[in-house]
């Protein structure tokens, strides 16, 4: 018996991390969800007249986008995210601590694949909706109520896995 | 051109591993001469396309060739030279080449130096050898290619991680595969060992300094890291218990007790079982080391490469590895198992409990490091274990093993007097109750924490001096050339633990007395810290080859009027645009003065971190200490005797054995 039992520790351990790797260590749940978006009220990026605010699109199922100009991994989000806007879905923009003011000639050069971007220099915002960091991206329903939170770049897998049968279920 | 020969050169290395693996151990098994021959050639020649696929990747980031997906993700064509080279193995596809690059380098000297194991032998060691190697090829081609191209080809790289572009990237990761990847060589000596059912004092004397040298690389490589992570990392620790470090940590654990277990199984032939299965964890350690940073099942600091189906793969070749030598051990054990007989207190029971002590501490890291995983994975939440658990498990369990080091080299094997040892030792404990009193007074106040260390740490310096001592008290000639004549292995043993002095005592001092202020600071704002005042000059901007940095100006003056100036920086890189802190640090023998950049708050407004580091430079002091013990050990003339004892008839090479055994 004693001999065997270095293999039975190992088999446990090798069970553990079989479960492990389908988790995801980074994937911190989020005390938002199922909880009202914040609100907010922010001047939109391009159009220094107009602001938006999440009771404005109250009744249809959106896409809170947090990104900003200096962030890498936004960068690659963003052709997945033109894909979408050709598919129809709206996303809305938050540009997060663009202290450089780059964010306007980045979506004129690259297209904006947002319906809209709202600038939230200080981060305040960022900081309601508990941000750690960009991209990240919320799922918000017809009551205006956060039903999923990702955090990282969208891409074609985790957009057919958590956010298709979401915003399906959603716009039933 | 080139990455496609890197690639074609990949496939016949795979196919050569597989050659290496299968047929020398099928000859070794059925005793039939010409297929064991083949384990020479085939590793040898494995070696050589695995450094050319090496080769090849490290010509395409020196020669910013963007069309390989690789160099375009972790290069950048401003990156200084010697970083674009170290990028080689800075992604996730680069580090697992240099895995097998180095496993194929180890097998290769295994082949040049092993002309002395009876045949089978030799072939059996090759042979597992080549099986890990053909496991972790087969990895690289389905999983991690790294010379996939990207078409079209990007205008320029995406820059490496800036963490890692610090001057102790160069040496870390190589010098810890060396290290990790050693223990494959004591691994495959065990199994064959298991395969062949015998285990002799021989077989403990060949895989011994294989051991001690993994073990010495693998030392290395964590000081080397440890320092990275002071230097580079901005917050004045050294250590994080974070689980990329304790990846590195619990392999040196076990092979710690292995060096000890096999000490006992040469001079003794006891504890035969024990080795083999610490053998075999040591590895086993490895190896999850490799899986816990690469497949993304623990997320850290600077786990830099994540990926769930790498993660499959590395799991189904970790169950082959580790389950199918485990399932072999317990097959096997009982026919290797016995030899010499000990009492109650004697050299082997000091080691035994060394061992035991080790892998509870080895034990204790684990359990913390993979806690997360357990919680998560039975959705009992997601929590972190962070220094504090560790701190306080890890602490309490190794004191006692670094107690028992200072005994243990003066009991006398099979059988020893305590009455006897007590009197031996009465300085020893003396000395370091004293100085446990009344030098951190000196240092600045009691600290029981301090006290301890200084205490372990005094232990650990008079008992090595009272060996050096008994050794020398029967010899005829003088002092000089009495410490001359002592056998490497004792003077290796000997400062390995005398290093250990400094480890415990630098640790036990830096907690103690370290000092740290993070404040807000305009121009010439000063801020004091443990003795020194420091004022701030402002900032100035600084370009570097592929960074704008804030270079911070701090003139520092210490109590007793010494001044000097401290540059910390926050850099910018250009390519990822990801901020960095670059501290700057004022060294020296007895403390280090550190100091960091935090935030801008307004023009010329920065928050600023300052430290003071009480003795941290005696760690990587006792690095080298341990490391050099190594060498030494692992050179002494019983082995060097045994390799020339190779060309020599049998009846020479036992007289030589037996000499050795005295020393």
């Amino acid at each position: 018996m004693k001999r065997w039992l270095p293999l039975i520790v190992f088999a446990v351990l090798a069970g553990f991390f079989f479960i492990g790797l389908h988790l995801d260590p980074r994937e911190v749940p989020s005390p938002f969800i199922n909880k009202p978006a914040p609100a907010f009220k922010l001047p939109v990026i391009g159009q220094p007249q107009a602001s938006f605010a999440p009771a404005d699109v109250k009744g249809q199922v959106w896409l809170l986008n947090i990104w900003a100009p200096w962030c890498v991994a936004c960068r690659q989000e963003h052709a997945m995210l033109m894909q979408l806007k050709a598919a129809g879905v709206p996303i809305y923009g938050l540009n997060w601590k663009d202290k450089d003011r780059e964010a306007e000639a980045l979506l004129a050069r690259m297209g904006s694949p947002y319906v809209l971007s709202v600038d939230d220099l200080d981060g305040r915002v960022g900081i309601d909706y508990g941000v750690t960091g960009t991209p990240e991206t919320f799922v918000i329903d017809k009551t205006g109520v956060i039903r999923m939170k990702h955090i990282g770049p969208i891409d074609p897998d985790n957009w057919k896995k958590k956010f298709e049968p979401l915003l399906q279920e959603l716009n039933r | 051109m080139i990455p496609e020969i890197g690639h074609f050169a990949l496939i016949v290395a795979l196919l050569l591993a597989l050659v290496q693996g299968v047929l020398p151990i099928v000859g070794a098994h059925r005793g039939n001469a010409t297929l064991m021959a083949v384990a020479r050639p085939a590793a040898q020649g494995q070696f050589v396309f695995v450094a050319i696929a090496f080769g090849c990747l490290a010509y395409s980031f020196l020669t910013n060739d963007f069309s390989v997906q690789n160099v375009a993700r972790n290069s950048f064509s401003q990156l200084p030279k010697i970083y674009r080279f170290t990028a080689t193995w800075g992604s996730h596809e680069g580090s697992i080449l240099l895995w097998t690059l180095v496993l194929a380098f180890w097998t290769v000297a295994v082949t040049v130096f092993s002309r002395h194991l009876p045949e089978d032998m030799a072939a059996r060691v090759v042979g597992v050898m080549g099986l890990v190697s053909f496991g972790f090829l087969a990895f690289i081609l389905a999983t991690s290619n790294p010379f996939l191209r990207l078409l079209p080809a990007a205008a320029d790289g995406n820059d490496m991680n800036p963490l890692l572009q610090d001057p102790g990237m160069v040496f870390h990761p190589p010098m810890l595969y060396m290290g990790y990847v050693g223990f494959s060589v004591a691994f495959a000596f065990a199994i064959a060992a298991l395969l062949s059912g015998k285990m002799d004092v021989a077989w403990a004397r060949w895989s011994r300094p294989w051991t001690t040298v993994a073990w010495v690389f693998l030392t290395i490589g964590i000081t080397a890291g440890s320092w990275w992570a002071y230097n580079e990392l901005g917050w004045g620790g050294w250590w994080f218990w974070d689980p990329t470090e304790n990846a590195s940590f619990i392999p040196w654990l076990a092979g710690t007790a292995l060096l000890h277990s096999l000490a006992v199984t040469e001079k003794r032939g006891a504890f035969k079982g024990w080795t083999v299965l610490l053998a075999i964890v040591a590895f086993s350690m490895s190896l999850l080391g490799t899986f816990l940073v690469r497949s993304g099942v623990l997320s850290s600091v600077h786990a830099f490469a994540t990926d769930p189906t790498r993660g499959i793969f590395i799991l189904g070749f970790l169950g082959v590895v580790i389950g199918g030598s485990l399932v072999l051990y317990a097959f096997r054990a009982p026919k290797i198992a016995g030899g010499g007989s000990f009492t109650w207190f004697s050299r082997e029971s000091v080691l035994l409990v060394n061992n035991v002590v080790l892998v509870a501490a080895l034990g204790a890291v684990l359990l913390g490091t993979l806690y997360p995983l357990f919680m998560d994975a039975m959705g009992m939440g997601k929590i972190s274990v962070g220094p504090p658990y560790f701190n306080a498990v890890f602490v309490p369990l190794i004191a006692p093993a670094m107690f028992l080091a200072g005994v243990g080299p003066l009991v006398r094997w099979k059988q020893a007097s305590l009455p006897d040892l007590v009197k031996r030792l009465r300085i020893a404990l003396i000395v370091s109750v004293v100085s446990a009193l009344l030098l951190p007074l000196l240092a600045g106040g009691f600290n029981w924490m301090a006290s301890v260390g200084i205490a372990l740490a005094m232990w650990l310096v008079f008992t090595v001096l009272i060996g050096f001592a008994d050794r020398l008290r029967n010899s005829q000639e003088g002092l000089l050339a009495g410490l001359m004549a002592l056998p490497r292995g004792f003077w290796g043993m000997q400062l390995a633990h005398f290093g250990l002095a400094w480890v415990v005592a630098g640790i036990a001092l830096v907690s103690a007395y370290e000092g740290e202020r993070n404040v807000k600071m305009n121009v010439d704002d000063r801020v004091s810290l443990a003795g020194y005042t420091f004022t701030f000059k402002g900032v100035e901007i600084h370009d570097g080859p592929n960074y704008k940095a804030a270079r911070g100006q701090l003139e520092v003056v210490s109590d007793s009027g010494a001044s000097f100036v401290l540059h910390p920086e926050k850099r910018i890189y250009n390519a990822s645009g990801m901020p960095m802190t670059e501290a700057s640090i004022d060294y020296g023998f007895t403390r280090d003065v550190y100091a960091a950049m935090g935030e801008e708050l307004a023009p010329n407004v920065w928050t600023v971190r300052v430290f003071f580091k009480p003795f941290i430079g005696w760690l990587w002091i006792a690095g080298g200490l341990l490391a050099l013990g190594g060498v030494l050990a692992a050179s002494d003339r019983r082995y060097r005797i045994a390799l020339r004892g190779a060309a020599k008839p049998v009846r020479e090479a036992g007289v030589a054995v037996a000499e050795g055994a005295k020393a």
